[in-house]
């Protein structure tokens, strides 16, 4: 009986972490490449899964088909937001730019709100909902669908920027934006195209978050867990991020469970943070970070 | 071939830091740039490659032609597709990278084909061979001397047909930097890439180029081929550290050669 409980509580875990994981990569990654800290990432998955939510309902396009377009779509959008919100931003001070990504967040929640309603809505789940048998303990699928798809994507995102000549470009101009103007690197296209691909993973992880639980305006307050996950794993280090979240979904579910009766039962929502006081005691830069990191 | 015509570059607006200079580097050639901290030689390079842009710097009066095509007003990517590449100043190796993404990122503007690439990469491979061995190691741990090797294989991935570097002696052994110019010189020759050789250390630059330039405060004080100029006095003095006699000059000195340098250019 115990360990069927952990299995399931570890799955649950790692489904919610791997939502973690996709928000905290794009803040990663806008972050590496532009040193822009974007507040609105869990505003983009938000708005991410209404638009898929929209393709397949409003459309009645296929589930696959409305999830399509609304990745392209969003990309679009983030592409846009870069260049018209963010670009005139650089070279501002800090705490300018980082008031603009507040404030673009509030706008994409606002906007949604008026569009969509603040209602809790249910998405339109492709998954069963039958729960699998995995060693006698029952697992919903949604769950595991999230954590294979993620895993997938992970591996996808990975690939490209250790071998494809155009990730290997993005990690130099994430390192080093001045030498990568010399490599003959269109700098630019390469700060819109992080934006574009951080909309990318936000949108599937908002898709999947929706699948197992609801749309609602307010479901990117779930992304900021995304910022323990991050600030565990190290700023600016996209393995960090993801090992980061997969590790707040997981501890949070075990601490939820297990610590609620001597803990009270708020304990699942301060977990994360907990953690991340305990490693930043021991490790001040995260468990991958680089040290010299200038933090927000 | 390229073509600087009385260049003048402010910083932000006010300070004047080029004043006027010519230089020209004809195809096949080995040119050395030399002159002291501060003279305006990584600002003449940054102006070539269109960086300034990214300095607060501008091109106030003056052009840039390469062969023939005026470059002013081109940014940094037409730039190195035209041609030109640049090994910075201070190396900037990409140091979260590997040893063999670095000398990748260099080809990012190539559209001929990976296999061309491929061949390049083992042809700039051939001239540093100590890098061949570190390939998959993070550019961060490599010595200063092998980051120096792949700062040029890096640029010398773009194909260029003039490349600059920017004190590519600094910091190094003085074994390593003849190794390092010998390997310059293979490559202009071997490879037809003129070479623009921006240094402080004189006499080997001379060593290696066939023309010189001299620069002081924004403007060439003197000019000439590269043996005319090891025998010259004033170079002998300044730049290459022979002395007549054992006393340094005072400033003083200095400042009367300066005044005559006018007269000199
Ligand atoms: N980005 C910059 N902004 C303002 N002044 C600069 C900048 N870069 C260089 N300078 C100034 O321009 C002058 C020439 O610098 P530089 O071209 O780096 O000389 P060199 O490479 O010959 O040592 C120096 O006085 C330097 O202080
Ligand atoms: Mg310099």
């Amino acid at each position: 009986m115990g360990f069927e409980i952990l299995l399931q509580l570890t799955v649950t875990g790692l489904a919610w972490g791997s939502v973690y994981a996709c928000i905290a990569l794009g803040f990663v990654l806008i972050f590496k490449s532009t040193d822009i800290f974007n507040f609105a990432q869990p505003e983009l998955m938000m708005l991410g899964a209404y638009m898929a939510f929209a393709l397949i309902t409003l459309f009645k396009l296929p589930f696959i088909v409305g999830f399509i377009f609304a990745l392209v779509m969003m990309a679009a959008i983030a592409a846009l937001l870069e260049m018209m919100v963010v670009r005139p931003m650089v070279g501002e001070p800090v705490l300018s730019v980082i008031m603009v990504t507040l404030g673009l967040a509030n706008v994409l929640r606002g906007l949604t709100g008026l569009v969509w309603g603040y209602e809790e809505q249910q998405f339109p789940s492709p998954f069963p909902d039958d729960p699998i048998m995995l060693f006698g303990a029952a697992i919903n699928q949604a769950e595991i669908y999230t954590i294979v798809a993620t895993a997938m994507l992970l591996t996808i995102f990975f690939l490209f920027f250790k071998y494809s000549s155009s990730g290997i470009s993005m990690r130099a101009t994430a390192e080093d934006a001045k030498t990568a103007f010399l490599m003959g690197i269109n700098v630019k296209q390469v700060f819109t195209a992080s934006w574009a691909i951080a909309a990318l993973v936000a949108t599937i992880a908002g898709v999947f978050l929706a699948s197992f639980t609801f749309l609602e305006p307010i479901m990117g307050h779930t992304g900021l867990k995304a910022l323990p996950a991050m600030i565990l794993g190290g700023l600016d280090s996209v393995v960090g991020a993801i090992i980061g979240g997969l590790i707040i979904g997981v501890v949070e579910n075990l601490a939820g469970f297990y610590l609620e009766d001597y803990l009270g039962s708020g304990i699942n929502d301060i977990a994360a943070y907990v953690i991340v006081l305990i490693v930043m005691m021991v490790r001040p830069y995260g468990l991958f970070g680089t040290k010299e990191i200038e933090r927000v | 071939m390229l073509q600087i015509n009385n260049l003048e570059v402010v910083y932000n607006d006010i300070i004047l830091v080029l004043r006027g200079i010519s230089l020209t580097v004809a195809d096949g050639s080995i040119v050395a740039f030399l002159g002291s901290n501060g003279a305006g030689k990584s600002t003449t390079l940054r102006a070539i490659s269109g960086l300034l842009e990214y300095e607060d710097g501008e091109i106030k009066k003056g052009a840039i032609e390469f062969n023939g095509q005026l470059t002013n007003k081109l940014g940094p990517q037409k730039i190195v597709r035209l041609g030109t590449t640049q090994v910075p100043e201070g190396r900037q190796i990409f140091a979260e990278l590997s040893v063999g993404e670095n000398i990748r990122v260099g080809a990012h503007t190539r559209s001929d084909g990976k296999s061309e690439v491929d061949r390049d990469y083992q042809m700039v491979l051939s001239y540093f061979p100590a890098l061949r061995a570190r390939l998959k190691v993070q550019a961060g741990y490599i010595s200063g001397g092998e980051q120096q090797m792949l700062a040029i294989a890096r640029a010398l991935m773009a194909r260029p047909s003039l490349m600059m570097l920017d004190e590519p002696s600094l910091g190094l052994a003085p074994l390593l930097v003849s190794e390092i110019f010998e390997i310059i010189k293979r490559i202009n020759t071997e490879e037809k890439v003129s070479i623009l050789l921006v240094e402080q250390n004189a006499l080997m630059a001379l060593a290696v180029s066939e023309y010189g330039y001299i620069m002081e405060n924004g403007k060439i004080v003197l000019d000439g081929a590269s043996r005319k100029l090891m025998e010259n006095e004033d170079v002998k003095e300044f730049y290459l550290g022979v002395t007549e006699d054992e006393k340094r000059k005072s400033f003083a000195d200095v400042k009367h050669y300066k005044r005559r340098k006018r007269w000199l250019s």
